[in-house]
């Protein structure tokens, strides 16, 4: 059963469980929560932790609730500073099978760093939610 | 579920649960996947933790939605780890009906614990489960339990008036309510506040908490707590109504203190009969996914499907069609 298709109780099956979080002081959380609804609506458990994580904040909800992606939205700039410390930390904590996805205001000349630094996608604006879902459902670690 | 008897989920789980026990939470965290996909793995690992589990204090957390719940959460995991207590908390949001996706967002209220392994928050889907929680959440708390934490805190979803089964779950269960959510009458309908151990107004800040609470305390106190109850009726519980402001703490170290008077009461003597309760309770929830599991079996798969089509279409009763299907699960071996 894929995780878009109709939930059938009592089937050992999950969705794919994605935590959305956002790394940094940027107050804008838009984006994100429309995200994570989308995603909700996708057939996905979204785990939404809000506004001005930590790197170890967001290493921890991704190992705490075993999650399959970790998905940063940042609108900062911050994001060469924070997204390789938060690879770093999931990698730390045995977290390396984690797809770690980056949306937000992300200038081109910083995605091949950043998709060194373990990243495997960057979402920009004008991604459309069906996309990412399409993304994840492709690239999420096999669940067993 | 079939599987878990194979040496092979054993293996695994013996080694998933004696890290997850000795500390891993990497370990714990994989360990609680398992049980919420109901893998063969967990059942061993159960199977193993059941034993060791018993000792947390496990706390059942239930009200509306927007009454405070996860706040209040946050604010006991900080008054118990100022006593010097490990925490657990498993949070329960709804799963879509329509796409099975959920949204979790009680960590949104818990966060300041990120370098404290001493908490340890996990959230879960309800996947289809009426009743305010998940299927596997008592399994969930009890891995938690056999882990080492002091106290286990079950957030339910945001209830209604009947969500009672996290009574079944919780060593003591709480139920929240908000200032000027409802009038006398509200206080005096059965279920939701019928198996609280505590109550709490929480939102104390706000206008009419104090009468609410009020209100809550002269229409909880049972009819029959003079004594005059019929031999074998179930005496009602007298909970005990606080008062809390979760946000600023208010109250948490009372709430705390309440909860440790409510466990220490129930553990002195009478109160087998509550735990036999839950425990029969547990069992019957495990025997209804085994019933669940074995229709799914191919053998009886075409009998199920011939007795449904018979119901829908008014041919058959519904209690005839469930005699022929346990019936037939008793004759097909699992």
């Amino acid at each position: 059963m894929g995780p878009s298709a109709p939930y059938n109780p009592g089937m050992p099956d999950r969705p794919i469980k994605v935590l959305i979080a956002k790394p940094g002081l940027d107050g804008h959380d838009r984006g994100a929560k429309v995200l994570a609804r989308g995603l909700r609506d996708e057939g996905f458990e979204v785990v939404y932790t809000g506004l001005r994580q930590t790197p170890e904040m967001v290493a921890t909800a991704a190992l705490q609730e075993d999650v399959d992606v970790v998905g940063l939205s940042i609108l900062s700039g911050a994001h060469m500073t924070l997204v390789p410390r938060i690879t770093k930390l999931l990698k730390d904590n045995g977290l390396d099978d984690v797809l770690v996805t980056v949306g937000g205001i992300i200038p081109d000349d910083d995605v091949g760093p950043l998709k060194d630094a373990g990243v495997a996608a960057v979402f920009g604006p004008g991604t459309t939610i069906a996309s990412v879902a399409e993304f994840l459902r492709a690239n999420a670690r096999p669940r067993d | 579920m079939g599987e878990s008897g194979t040496p092979r989920a054993a293996d695994g789980a013996t080694t998933l649960t004696q890290s997850a026990v000795a500390g891993d939470r990497r370990a714990l965290a994989r360990l609680l996947t398992a049980v919420e996909n109901r893998t063969s793995i967990a059942e061993a690992a159960l199977r193993e933790l059941y034993p060791k589990a018993g000792r947390a204090h496990i706390v059942g957390i239930t009200g509306p939605p927007g009454s405070g719940k996860s706040t209040l959460v946050a604010a006991l995991i900080a008054a118990a780890r100022e006593a010097g207590r490990a925490v657990a908390v498993v949070a329960v949001d709804p799963s879509s009906p329509i796409t099975g996706g959920a949204l979790l967002g009680d960590r949104v209220r818990m966060q300041s614990y990120a370098d404290d392994r001493d908490v340890f928050i996990r959230s879960m889907a309800s996947r289809g489960h009426a009743g305010g929680l998940a299927s596997t959440t008592t399994a969930a708390a009890a891995v938690l339990d056999a882990s080492g934490f002091d106290l286990v805190l079950i957030e339910t979803v945001g209830t209604g008036q009947s969500e009672v089964e996290v009574a079944a779950a919780a060593d003591t269960t709480v139920v929240l309510e908000a200032p000027e959510m409802g009038d006398e009458v509200q206080a005096i309908k059965a279920g939701l506040l019928e198996v609280a151990d505590l109550v709490v107004v929480n939102k104390g800040d706000k206008p009419g908490a104090l009468r609410t609470a009020a209100q809550l305390r002269a229409m909880l106190v049972p009819t029959v707590a003079r004594g005059d109850a019929p031999e074998g009726r179930p005496s009602p519980k007298r909970p005990e109504v606080l008062v809390t402001t979760a946000t600023s703490g208010e109250g948490v170290p009372e709430l705390l203190a309440a909860l440790d008077r409510h466990r220490t009461a129930a553990r002195a003597g009478e109160a087998t009969e509550p735990r036999r309760a839950r425990a029969l309770a547990q069992i019957r929830a495990v025997m209804a996914d085994r019933l669940a599991d074995r229709l799914r079996e191919p053998a009886l798969t075409s009998v199920a499907d011939a007795v449904i089509d018979d119901v829908a279409e008014h041919r058959l009763d519904p209690y005839t069609a469930a005699d022929r299907l346990l019936e037939a699960i008793g004759r097909v071996e699992a």
